[in-house]
């Protein structure tokens, strides 16, 4: 997909003005967070469960190796294959290859994020093969020709009435010349449509939450049972999924799926949590003849070990986003890649380059919101800040801003030429202040006044006060 | 992490005052009024020579500059029993301070023993000092928004709220999303301008729509944005630190009022 990060402040205002996305955002915000506050409050243990993930996926972080190796020889001993991806060029082509020799002509697809991150769908399309989207969020925005906004709700930012005219304007092919307004029937075409494209796909493509090493499974989460139909009726079946989604046992995914409906939607457990494990047996009824599991790296293995390996524990709740008053401001399309939000802010630069994506980090004012509701306590803010420092060494945080922080920096560290100035600067903008004591224009915040007053000082500062107070008290010397 | 519960005798205790760069500039006041809050709890406030506490600097990534104020505010500091602040942020940047120094070093031992005498004023008042109520009277009703490192990174909720159900005359009207960011942000505010204003605005919506007549929290930088957008919009709602109310020392006019 086109990365359209370098161009973020422009993204950010085209999205604050478009009302219809912010009347989306609206619902986001009231819906989100309170289903995640009223899960949390019936389960009185899951602070400790958030701890428990936590060093779960930190242990299984610490053992990466030991547990894909040992997920492979699972797979492997129930008929399946694995298939490692340095990067997404070798995904591809993996899946390609798959696909062609099984013959391919169209592909049904769950949801995966990983799935967008190695641009799956552009590739497969373009060698002749025809990518279904049948998540119905994810279907809508394949026939808008979009990206997903929300990593969970891929188009949450697409309205009733936009739906409407998608499926009036793609369906007609099938016979459906009337505009359906209702939810309802909406949904009752797409899953008619869908049927048959299920029925008739050669392979099916879906993510996977989890990978369990002790068992060789890959689970997938969903409310619509679209990924069992993905993954059951074709010949083959392909999840792909990276590394670091690996864990030890059947009891860890357990530990994560509890923690995962709750911080994403609210639910105590998704519709359909769904176990693969290897290709149909003989005394199977139905499955796919073929397994295969993508294992995708991207640059995800150099993260061990360094500043940002807290960020391999992310479980793709989207709980950040859901939280993050910057993303309920401008969405996730603005964010210009695959993973929004903080969580995408940290992600992105490590994935496509920090000097592709050097707004994202510093689109944040630290609230800590996310960090307070991240399941697995991915300390985000401090994430954001480690890409802060290494745009500033690397020179490119934006030469006027470094200028200034630096002449800043350096008159903090001088205290009396300091404390001068900030006398003199006290009686300055007091007197620019006037009467009303709010200035309405500043030059060098422009940003600021534009739609702000910028309230004026007292006049005098409180170290200048305090020295005068001691001083009348009779107490010099005590400073 | 919380703030610490721990009651050590404050009374007598030299207790050094960080007024913050944006108090000692903007509004003397505040820093007035900790200190009285903090003399009428029994302590004994000196104010050492101070400048910023460098997290502009740590959070534009500039550690070197970031570490060298963090040096120098540890030097005029460190000697005294406890540092207290009105804002949780820059209280909060203190307790940041020991990941700025390699670990075991000389200087590392020296940030986190800062860090763990620091507190945000509210939260000295009642968690250390154990003080319970105020000697104040304020004729108004108030909304309190909750700054963000204030909330999430020390614990400050319940600290205001106690001590502003003393204050005689005060009604406390709740905000809807009292906990939502204001859109500061520090430097957010000038590079992210459209996105501040937009949260700014959602913050001034609920604000007015509490039904308040005054607007309270405990940071100057939320402060002086919430203001600056009130006024902006012509709104008569006061803004004012929650302090000055606490120490009954609003008689300057609230931030961005006229005379
Ligand atoms: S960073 Fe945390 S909150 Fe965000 S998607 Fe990942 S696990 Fe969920």
């Amino acid at each position: 997909m086109q990365l359209t990060s370098p161009d973020f402040p422009r993204n950010a205002a085209h999205a604050l003005h478009d009302a219809a996305l912010q009347r989306a955002l609206g619902n986001l915000k009231a819906g989100f967070p309170g289903k995640r506050a009223a899960a949390v409050a019936r389960l009185p243990e899951f602070e400790a469960l958030r701890d428990l993930g936590r060093d779960l996926k930190n242990h299984i972080i610490e053992h990466l190796d030991y547990y894909l190796e040992q997920f492979e020889a699972s797979v492997q001993r129930q008929g399946g294959q694995v298939h490692w991806a340095r990067d997404a060029e070798e995904a591809r082509a993996i899946i390609l290859g798959i696909c062609q020799r099984a013959g391919a002509k169209t592909v049904t697809k769950g949801k995966s994020m990983v799935s967008e991150e190695i641009g799956l769908n552009e590739h497969l399309a373009a060698h002749g093969i025809e990518p279904i989207e049948t998540d119905l969020g994810e279907y809508i925005i394949q026939l808008r020709g979009e990206h997903p906004s929300h990593i969970i709700a891929p188009a949450i930012h697409v309205n009733l009435d936009q739906v409407s005219d998608a499926f009036h304007q793609h369906h007609q092919q099938y016979g459906k010349h009337e505009r359906q307004t209702e939810p309802r029937a909406l949904m009752n075409e797409a899953r008619e449509i869908l049927r048959d494209k299920f029925l008739r796909a050669d392979v099916g493509i879906t993510g996977a939450n989890f990978c369990i090493a002790e068992t060789g499974q890959t689970v997938i989460v969903t409310n619509e049972g679209n990924g069992d139909l993905t993954q059951l009726l074709p010949r083959v079946h392909i999840a792909i999924t990276s590394i670091e989604k690996v864990v030890p046992t059947l009891e860890d995914a357990a530990t994560f799926i509890r923690l995962l409906a709750r911080s994403a939607t609210g639910q105590e457990i998704s519709v359909y949590t769904t176990f693969s494990a290897g290709g149909r047996r003989a005394e199977d009824l139905d499955g796919p003849e073929e397994f295969h599991v993508v294992l995708l790296d991207n640059g995800r293995s150099q993260m061990v070990g360094g500043e940002q390996q807290d960020m391999l524990r992310c479980i793709r709740c989207s709980a950040c986003m859901n939280h993050c008053p910057v993303y309920g401001a401008i969405g996730g399309h603005a964010y210009g890649w695959v993973y929004p939000g903080p969580m995408g802010s940290v992600l992105t630069p490590q994935l496509v380059g920090i000097e592709h994506a050097a707004h994202l980090p510093n689109a944040s004012t630290f609230c800590g919101r996310c960090e307070s509701v991240c399941p697995v306590r991915i300390p985000l803010p401090r994430l954001l800040r480690n890409w802060r420092a290494r745009e500033f060494e690397r020179h490119l945080t934006p030469q006027g801003y470094r200028f200034g922080l630096r002449a800043w920096a350096w008159l903090t560290r001088r205290p009396a030429l300091y404390c001068g100035l900030t006398r003199l600067g006290a009686r300055l903008l007091r007197w620019l202040g006037g009467r009303s004591r709010r200035i309405r224009s500043l030059p060098l915040a422009g940003g600021w006044s534009a739609w702000r007053d910028m309230p004026a000082p007292q006049g005098r500062t409180f170290q200048a006060l305090w020295a005068e107070r001691q001083r009348a008290a009779g107490m010099e010397g005590k400073r | 992490m919380t703030e610490s519960t721990k009651r050590a005798p404050a009374a007598g205790r030299r207790v050094a005052l960080l007024a913050t760069c944006l108090v000692d500039l903007f509004r003397p006041t505040v820093a007035f009024a900790a200190v009285k809050l903090l003399e009428d709890a029994g302590c004994h406030v000196e104010v050492p020579v101070q400048t910023c506490c460098g997290q502009p600097a740590f959070n534009s990534g500039d550690r070197a500059d970031a570490r060298a104020l963090a040096e120098q505010l540890i030097a005029a500091f460190e000697g005294c029993d406890y540092v207290v602040g009105p804002s949780g942020s820059c209280i909060g940047m203190l307790r940041h301070y020991p990941e700025l120094f390699e670990a075991g070093s000389a200087w590392q031992v020296r940030a986190a023993a800062l860090a763990d005498k620091s507190y945000e004023l509210l939260a000295f008042l009642v968690d250390v000092c154990g003080v319970e109520q105020v000697d104040a009277h304020y004729a108004g009703c108030v909304t309190y928004h909750d700054s963000c490192s204030g909330l999430r990174e020390l614990g400050v909720k319940a600290q205001p709220r106690k001590l502003l159900a003393s204050v005689s005359g005060l009604q406390l009207k709740e905000m809807e999303e009292a906990e939502i960011c204001c859109g500061f942000g520090g430097t957010f505010c000038i590079k992210y301008p459209e996105i501040s204003n937009r949260m700014v605005s959602d913050k001034c919506a609920s604000i007015v729509a509490s039904g308040a007549d005054t607007l309270l929290a405990g940071d100057l930088g939320c402060l002086l944005n919430i203001a600056g957008k009130l006024k902006r919009e012509g709104s008569t709602i006061r803004v004012r630190h929650v302090a000055e109310v606490l120490a009954g020392v609003a008689d300057e006019p609230a931030i961005g009022d006229g005379e």
